[in-house]
């Protein structure tokens, strides 16, 4: 048999006894479309067009978007509102890409078991949240979301944000080397009606510091969560994005 | 004697280190994580100095090499077994998480039984644990046999088995204490994904091995697409959890890539863990059973190298169907979608060859619950496979996407595919693997069969009505061109389907409780139950071995 | 590349490409040469018995 391969283009026989040049090959032709498909997204500059208003989580909200990624929000809840008639009246204007340029980990999702979250930020009160959070069914009754009471009585102590915003800034996100010395104090400041937060809106504009949870005394997880939620959306006038896009378009993307 | 010092010192050592970064941690999550790590490394120790052979190492020799005669076949036991209790373990979570969605005062109110929590339990141990334990062990068994050789690296294949299994508990674990990266299916942090790294790398060594140790010029086919499953989602799980920790002491990390890079990224891992650990791995379980059972060769082999690799060329460019309609670049989204359709080909191409094999016995259908089995099994896959290509469309995808359509097409897949099939591979595999004359029960695994059967069916019509019916509520205008649902009203319709679904999941998991009966009382060797006979293919204990060389 | 570029391009040419690959393997898998091989590795996996029952 193998005499008779001699002099073809191609043996497939070869592959069927070598099990390294199977593997091989086997490795090559799997590779092939995720580097096409993939690769082009690290280098084509305007995948993520920059859009005015996009700055990083503040230390509040992106402790309370980890408390989001925690508790599998994702599973139920998308943040990625698509170009549909329905879906922008429903949720808001469609998501752009570079929303979701300083999200490590991406949190689109992929089932409404509940709406969608992208632009949730501003559509209801402080106090709707929280009473919603610990028991859905009291303000939604038709809801099948479970109770997150829990959240309100814990007090929200993160290790140290130092660290993650180092971990962030080591990934990519623009955080200065003074947001980071300043992060454990920017955490409190948000939360706290009383603190002076004039420093960390002019490093984190469009940033709501207050308190969340209806309880001053205490910067539970429920302020962390509520903070995160109440900016979603918030910071991109999208408006003011569409020419961007337009122009994006027309210069070949 | 030195050996055995070594080994047990370095296991110590492990579980010394773990202590260590139980004691160190960040987090209480990475404690409790710690803590099991060290409880386990302490029990390999002990377990390697009660188990050395004392007086062997006296009398100056370590213990009788292995019976050369016989297939390797202990961790393919405990695999089966595994195989079992995992999958109870993942379709009962996911008959609580589905009644859940019905009666969500289910939750209990704590965080460690909240659906955000439960529902990755729910997919990575039907995926991972049950999906994985299957393959490994089929792998050993299969390799072992097409290859006839025995394991290359016993230990490093106990290794495999028992790594992998802590891989499981830690993921498990996790999601409870709420420890996750957060990214469907590629939940576990990073230093989980470290462990099952090695893991990994350790499998394909034994699997790489093995093949080179055989006996045969040849390759099986099931062999290739075995190979390629391991290559392949080494490479994915390696690339899409590339992450930063908070801290080396600490279960946080977050993701190497953002935004759009970090979901094409994720799909392309998720979407080729479907193709290369649900798909290729399982297919490579149909190539060796189903023609095994059947008792006749696979009806093409030719058809299996083309099916071979335009699957593996064509599945891995299929992940952006999962963000039509995002901020994901058009063009990517287009590659998504053609190469989606196009794979529509090969998988029919491997099912039509499945059940082909079949072709001039299809009486078995008739009188072999087992064939019955993995012939409902290819039916499903045929099924699914046509129904992905056209939800991948655009048009379709704007309809299904985020609904209980997905849920629904996946199930007949996870279900209908990768359950039957396992579940044939099993009956197959334990009076083999435990040297019994045949299974407990035929009529049991008839009983399995129909039960799993109907469930499928209402799990997957009910999502099929309550994810069209979302999709249709969310986009309905009235006359007054208004949005006519708000969404809770579209929750509140969907309250019956998910009744119907649970009820699916139940007849399911019912079916998986007969099998492990069946199961155990062949493994027991319980007398054979008194029943009507049913056919079953016959099987020779002695010509189950590996080829030995004989000296010239 | 645009979406338009991409679908035209999908439509024509990559539409004849996939067509011809497609009867390529289909007249493959019927070739007759190789035939007896393809079998011959198809029936490996029953040999063991047979070759034990002589």
């Amino acid at each position: 048999m193998e005499t008779k391969a001699k002099g073809k283009l191609f043996d497939h026989g070869r592959l069927e006894r070598n099990v390294s040049l199977l593997g091989i090959a086997a490795l090559i032709v799997v590779a092939i479309g995720g580097i096409v498909e993939i690769a082009p997204l690290f280098w084509i500059d305007n995948t993520i067009e920059k859009v005015e208003g996009m700055r990083p989580y503040t230390p509040l909200e992106l402790a309370g978007r980890n408390i989001y990624i925690r508790e599998g929000c994702y599973n139920c809840h998308s943040q990625m509102i698509r170009p549909f008639r329905d879906e922008t009246e429903r949720y808001g204007h469609y998501s752009l890409a570079a929303e979701s340029m300083f999200d490590h980990p991406f949190q689109w999702g992929s089932k409404r078991t509940g709406p969608d979250l992208a632009r949730v930020g501003g559509k209801y009160s402080d106090e709707w949240h929280v009473q919603h959070l610990k028991d859905p069914r009291a303000v939604v009754p038709e809801s099948i979301m479970p109770t997150y009471a829990f959240l309100s009585e814990r007090e929200l102590k993160p290790a140290d944000m130092r660290k993650d915003l180092t971990a962030l800034n080591d990934v990519g996100v623009p955080y200065t080397k003074d947001d980071i010395a300043k992060a454990n104090d920017d955490l409190k400041a948000q939360a706290d009606p009383d603190a002076d937060s004039s420093d960390l809106i002019k490093r984190y504009p469009k940033a709501q510091a207050r308190d969340f949870d209806g309880n001053p005394g205490k910067v539970t997880e429920m302020d962390a969560l509520v903070a995160y939620l109440q900016m979603l959306g918030t910071l991109v006038d999208v408006e003011s994005a569409r020419p961007q896009e337009t122009l994006s378009k027309e210069s070949g993307q | 004697m030195e050996q055995l010092v070594w080994k047990t010192g370095g296991w110590f050592a492990l579980a010394t280190l773990a202590f260590l970064a139980m004691l160190g941690a960040a987090d209480f999550g990475f404690a409790v994580h710690m803590a099991i790590v060290c409880a386990a490394a302490l029990a390999v120790a002990v377990l390697t100095m009660r188990r050395a052979d004392y007086e062997g190492i006296a009398r100056g020799w370590l213990k009788m090499p292995a019976d050369q005669g016989v297939y390797d076949d202990d961790p393919i036991r405990w695999g089966v077994i595994a195989t079992v209790f995992w999958g109870l373990a993942g379709l009962l979570a996911g008959l609580y998480i589905a009644l859940q969605l019905a009666f969500p005062a289910l939750n209990l109110g704590l965080e460690y039984t909240s659906f955000g929590r439960l529902r990755p339990l729910h997919t990575s141990a039907v995926i991972f644990a049950f999906g994985g334990n299957a393959l490994i062990a089929t792998s050993f068994y299969v390799v072992q046999r097409t290859c006839r050789a025995r394991l290359a690296f016993p230990a490093l294949a106990r290794f495999v088995f028992w790594g992998y299994q802590l891989f499981i508990v830690l993921a498990a674990t996790g999601y409870l204490l709420g420890i996750t990266e957060g990214r469907e299916y590629a939940e576990p942090e990073w230093y989980v994904d470290l462990w099952l790294t090695i893991v990994w790398v350790a499998y394909l060594l034994v699997f790489g091995g093995t093949v080179l140790r055989r006996r045969e010029p040849h390759i099986y086919v099931a062999n290739w697409f075995y190979l390629s499953f391991i290559l392949t989602i080494a490479m994915l799980h390696i690339v899409n959890n590339l992450s930063m920790p908070v801290s080396w002491l600490g279960s946080k990390s977050y993701s190497a890539f953002a935004g759009v890079q970090d979901a094409l990224t994720q799909w392309w891992y998720g979407h080729n863990a479907v193709g290369f650990f649900l798909t290729a791995g399982f297919l490579a379980m149909m190539y060796y059973f189903v023609p095994k059972q059947a008792e006749r060769p696979v009806y093409s082999y030719r058809l299996s190298i083309i099916h071979f690799w335009s699957l593996i060329f064509l599945y891995i460019w299929a992940g952006p169907h999962h963000l039509h309609y995002t901020a994901l670049p058009d063009w990517a989204q287009t590659f998504g979608m053609v190469f989606s359709i196009m794979l529509w080909m090969p998988s029919w191409g491997g099912m039509i060859n499945g059940l082909m094999t079949l072709n001039g016995a299809w009486d078995r259908i008739r009188t072999d619950p087992i064939i019955r089995m993995m012939v409902m099994a290819l039916a499903f896959y045929g099924m699914s496979t046509f129904e992905g290509p056209m939800m991948s469309v655009k048009t379709v995808n704007s309809l299904s996407h985020y609904t209980d359509w997905t849920i629904g097409h996946v199930h007949s897949g996870a279900l209908g595919w990768n359950g039957l099939i396992t579940f044939a591979c099993l009956y197959y595999l334990t009076p083999r693997l435990w040297k019994r004359e045949r299974l407990y029960s035929l009529r049991l695994v008839n009983w399995h069969f129909w039960l799993a059967t109907v469930g499928i069916v209402l799990y997957a019509a009910s999502m099929w009505v309550a994810g069209i019916m979302e999709g249709l509520m969310w986009r309905e205008y009235g006359a007054d061109g208004y949005l006519v649902y708000a969404f809770s009203e579209v929750v509140k319709a969907t309250f019956p389907l998910y009744l119907i679904r649970a009820a699916g999941g139940l007849l399911y998991l019912t079916g998986a409780v007969i099998m492990a009966w069946n199961i155990g009382r062949t493994i027991a060797g319980s007398p054979l139950r008194e029943e009507k006979p049913m056919n079953d293919a016959a099987y020779d204990a002695a010509a189950d071995r590996p080829l030995i060389a004989q000296p010239a | 590349m645009s979406y338009d570029e991409l679908r035209q391009f999908a439509d024509s040419w990559g539409l004849v490409l996939m067509g011809v690959s497609y009867l390529t393997f289909v007249g493959w898998h019927f070739l007759p040469r190789g035939r007896e091989r393809s079998d011959e590795a198809a029936r490996a996996i029953f040999e063991q018995e047979e070759a034990d029952h002589g």
